[in-house]
């Protein structure tokens, strides 16, 4: 059996995805760092961006996250989110629709939270 | 019929009707006090994902912060009350704005001065109709906060304890909000969340003396700090909101149940005086006949002779 690690993904309100997993990947304010099992204890400040997990049964999870941390340790990890949304729960229209306003709007952080939505829901 | 039965009917069936609305609102809040109380749940996990990392954070680093260091001396203090926009919750609303009077005052006699910040209508009514100052509040959201409210909440706050006592800033913050302990019970209770102290989150994040292992911190102890602590103190306010909430659709709950048992009674004792004026009614109206008759008859037997 490939090692795995548990994972979990909270948002503020709610448990979004748990699993078994082998690998994640997730971008801190210092770049894309990847977890596998039997990691050093990490704790990291997220940016907004998709995370990835490669769950064990070889399926991918993408989801949208807006800022948050990571945080790993005794091969359990946490990504806590104040917002985190899976791929498959986007709606792209909707966020093609939050992205052209927020353009026309000059919103800067609103414009990269609808492009981190439209990404995660292109990598499904 | 008669004027009194008349006035018992009336009263009979108005109460009825309130009674029939108290029910309705009992279920009501029943039905809501599971769904917050469902929230509460919900919202667990990332609090103790969040506990856990700041004690990480707090004990494997030497790391100083203005939201962890105690002021050498407290001048200012920022208290945040939680009451409810709507009343109709017995004394849900009167117990948690007395507590944080009592504290205002414990603070006062310490020589500290207090800034009221407040959330829900019946508080700040309270406050504004004893001119109170009040330095900001929120209203339209306690009957179901989101997390969205309790960073709106947070935000003037955290401002608050960032800035120096000098230039408006406060050194410590209390919150006093009801605590919902059992469908029966709920307590109002002040705690200090600013600042925080380390050793009282770590044994709420490892009460078996767990040990916690040396992290690696991504880009920097500091910088995780600064991002974690206002992501606490928001989610504890959210954690207050949401037990709030469940206690005042517990109290609301309690308080219309009260209210239904209570007109149940008052129908039966207008019933039951209803029954009495009626055959009262009756009797007179025998007496009368009879009266009436046996005056008939003596006077029919006078006019023989």
């Amino acid at each position: 059996m490939a090692a795995e690690l548990h994972v979990a993904l909270v948002a503020a309100d709610r448990e979004v995805w748990s699993g078994q997993a082998t690998l994640v990947v997730a971008r801190t304010t210092s770049g894309d760092i990847g977890v596998m099992p039997g990691h050093q204890p990490l704790l990291g400040v997220l940016e907004s961006g998709p995370v990835t997990i490669r769950t064990s049964e070889g399926g991918t999870v993408v989801a949208a996250v807006h800022g948050g941390f990571i945080s790993f340790a005794d091969n359990k990890l946490s990504l806590l989110a104040e917002i985190a949304e899976l791929s498959d729960e986007i709606d792209i229209q909707r966020a093609e629709r939050a992205l052209e306003r927020a353009k026309s709007e000059a919103d800067a952080s609103a414009e990269r939270r609808a492009d981190v939505r439209l990404r995660a829901a292109a990598a499904r | 019929m008669g004027a009194q039965l008349r006035v018992y009917k009336r009263r009979i069936r108005s109460v009825t009707a309130t009674k029939k609305i108290t029910k309705a609102m009992e279920m009501i809040a029943a039905s809501r006090v599971v769904k917050a109380q469902r929230k509460v749940a919900a919202s667990t996990p990332y609090a103790q994902e969040l506990t856990r990392a700041v004690t990480a954070v707090g004990t494997g680093s030497n790391t100083k912060h203005p939201l962890t260091t105690q002021a050498e001396t407290v001048t200012r203090s920022a208290v945040l009350l939680l009451t409810s926009d709507r009343g109709l919750a017995g004394a849900f609303n009167s117990n948690a704005i007395k507590a944080a009077e009592l504290l205002t005052e414990r603070l006062e006699r310490e020589g500290k001065q207090v800034d009221t910040y407040i959330v829900g209508r019946r508080g700040l009514a309270h406050y504004n109709f004893r001119e109170r100052k009040v330095s900001e509040s929120w209203t339209g959201f306690t009957d179901e906060p989101t997390y969205a409210d309790a960073k709106k909440v947070a935000a003037p706050l955290i401002e608050a304890i960032e800035k120096d006592a000098a230039d408006g800033g406060v050194d410590e913050l209390h919150i006093v909000f009801t605590e919902f302990v059992s469908m029966m019970t709920q307590t109002a209770l002040d705690q200090r969340l600013l600042p925080l102290s380390l050793e009282e989150v770590a044994k709420e994040a490892a009460p078996k003396g767990e040990i916690l292992p040396l992290y690696d911190f991504e880009p920097s102890a500091e910088d995780v700090l600064d991002a974690l602590l206002p992501r606490y103190v928001e989610s504890r306010i959210y954690n207050a909101l949401l037990q709030s909430a469940a206690s005042k659709h517990a109290a609301t709950r309690r308080a219309m149940k009260s209210a239904t048992d209570n007109a149940g009674e008052l129908i039966e004792t207008l019933s039951r005086l209803a029954n009495a004026a009626r055959q009262a009614e009756i009797t007179q109206e025998i007496s009368e006949i009879v009266g009436g008759s046996a005056a008939l008859a003596d006077a029919s037997a006078g006019s023989d002779r």
